[in-house]
């Protein structure tokens, strides 16, 4: 469904060369929700960029649903840490959500019945009609990802979605999450750089090593898929798995703070 | 209680100047200096409807057109610039040549060229407006922010489409302020190249006064070139006001947190 081979991702300008990503290989399966997380600056945003061909790879390649992507690829709708800035202030909330599905040409009804669906589903009902800034950031969030649903894609990447907000708003966004992914069966890369989000989301981890990126650990989260905030984070399993998590990247960070060489 | 306040602020000094004016003046035997109640009394007299049919509204109507024009000129072009650098590379020495002309030399040329009509007139104040509209639309075209692009290019959001809610959309504060500095602009230029070449006209009109030794016709036709300034500016902020709701939304809210 979605594959990453030997991916490598070089910046080359004013004669500095930055290797962020440097050999990753990995693969998620059709509808499965993983979260990759790794120590700041190992080139997660990097990563995700390419796979949601908005940066082109320097080599090896990224695959969506067994095409190369070499520009965005169909089917795939991103959603981005900025909230405030990847919603159109001048259109309001309906607005926004239609506007990849007007793009698409699709009929007027249609465009109508997915936005409200989505909107819906994210808990926004009654705010068609508001304007993005007349919302708190949490509810920003909340449409951007009414947005990517409403385009209906085979594939969600997020891009730390939730690091702008409050703890508690973050909270009742992860369930959200967890639920938008269950009802509408699509394969999800969350990418953060929290581990106690990373272990109560996904169904599997993948840790990043610090740049230049490879592979460190892939973590499969044998939770229940009945998660809850309470429960499941007081399991046991679920303190044992962040525990193992935490360990890995505080050993793939320890090189990289000695200033090894890259 | 707050309107009262705000609109003894709004007026307070207009209507205090033009007191100070109507009774410094008044009784004044200064035959360039009338007083401010014979200029209004000649006011009254002058500018009949008749008048506005022959003198206003053929300056207003080239001010328009020559403006829209200067507005859609200025956006079309800003937008060819700001969005792909070889236009900018290509057009950039020409346009900051163009731009060191002052509009008004640009007058006996275009007599030259093309008569004392509407055209030559509506020419210099395209010439002379589009230059705020146009840097101002290059910023604000250049200035766009880059997750809202990312953010088109991921949800297929390309072409016309892209245009209209993208593009001209996150200039539009910057255009604004482009079309806001050309409109005084505008009237400058329509009253010089009336000045300089025209049967016709406001301009025309207020130095045949002047010249025909009518000095109270002449200050009636200069306080209405301002009261002429005065609804346009008014009628702009209205524009503005429904074009950029969302921009002074945005930023109000911002301030609150």
């Amino acid at each position: 469904m979605l594959e990453v081979k030997n991916l490598h991702k070089v910046y080359d300008g004013h004669g500095r060369r930055v290797t962020a990503v440097g050999d990753l290989t990995f693969s998620v399966p059709e509808g499965q929700f993983a979260c990759v997380v790794g120590p700041s600056g190992c080139g997660k945003t990097t990563l995700l960029r390419v796979m949601a061909g908005l940066l082109p790879a320097t080599s090896g390649e990224v695959r969506v649903q067994d095409t190369p992507v070499t520009a965005p690829p169909p089917g795939l709708a991103v959603v981005f840490q900025e909230y405030g800035r990847s919603l159109f202030p001048w259109l309001r909330v309906r607005e926004n959500v239609e506007l990849p599905l007007k793009a698409q040409g699709m009929a007027r009804a249609e465009r109508r019945e997915l936005a409200t669906e989505a909107l819906a589903a994210v808990g926004l009902a009654d705010a068609h009609s508001a304007y993005p800034w007349q919302l708190s950031g949490g509810m920003q969030q909340r449409v951007a990802i009414a947005r990517a649903i409403a385009y209906q894609p085979r594939v969600l990447l997020m891009d730390e979605p939730f690091a702008a907000v409050d703890a508690q708003t973050r909270a009742d966004l992860e369930d959200l999450v967890r639920s938008v992914w269950k009802q509408f069966g699509v394969t999800l890369l969350f990418v953060t750089h929290d581990i106690d989000e990373a272990v109560y989301l996904g169904q599997r981890v993948i840790v990043l090593s610090a740049s230049p990126t490879t592979v460190a650990q892939d973590l499969t989260i044998d939770l229940p898929a009945e998660r809850d905030q309470l429960t499941t984070r007081a399991d046991p399993r679920f303190t044992e798995l962040r525990g193992q998590v935490y360990a890995r990247i505080q050993k793939v960070k320890a090189p990289a703070s000695e200033g090894a060489p890259a | 209680m707050r309107y009262l306040q705000r609109a003894v602020l709004l007026i307070g000094l207009p209507v205090l100047l033009l007191a100070a004016w109507w009774f410094g003046s008044a009784g004044s035997e200064d035959f360039y200096r009338p007083s401010l109640s014979s200029i209004v009394d000649a006011f009254g007299q002058t500018w009949t409807w008749e008048m506005f049919q022959q003198q206003v509204f053929p300056s207003l109507w080239r001010l328009v057109v020559g403006y829209l024009l200067a507005v859609l000129v200025g956006v079309a072009l800003g937008v060819l610039i700001g969005t792909f650098r070889s236009v900018r590379s290509l057009l950039e020495p020409v346009l900051e040549f163009l731009r060191a002309f002052p509009p008004p030399v640009l007058v006996p040329v275009a007599i030259l060229l093309s008569g004392i009509g509407d055209r030559t007139k509506i020419l210099v104040i395209v010439f002379g407006c589009v230059w705020p509209v146009l840097l101002n639309t290059i910023e604000g075209v250049r200035g766009r922010d880059e997750v809202l692009s990312d953010t088109c290019r991921s949800y297929g959001i390309t072409g016309s489409l892209r245009l209209r809610h993208l593009v001209l959309r996150a200039a539009s504060p910057q255009i604004m302020t482009g079309a806001r500095q050309a409109l005084p602009l505008a009237i400058i230029l329509m009253v010089i190249s009336e000045m300089m070449a025209a049967n016709e006209g406001l301009g025309f009109t207020v130095l045949q006064f002047q010249r025909g030794f009518q000095i109270p016709e002449m200050w009636s036709g200069v306080l209405l070139l301002g009261v002429i300034g005065i609804v346009l500016s008014l009628l702009f902020r209205l524009a503005e006001r429904s074009l950029l709701g969302w921009y002074h939304g945005q930023r109000a809210g911002q301030r609150e947190w």
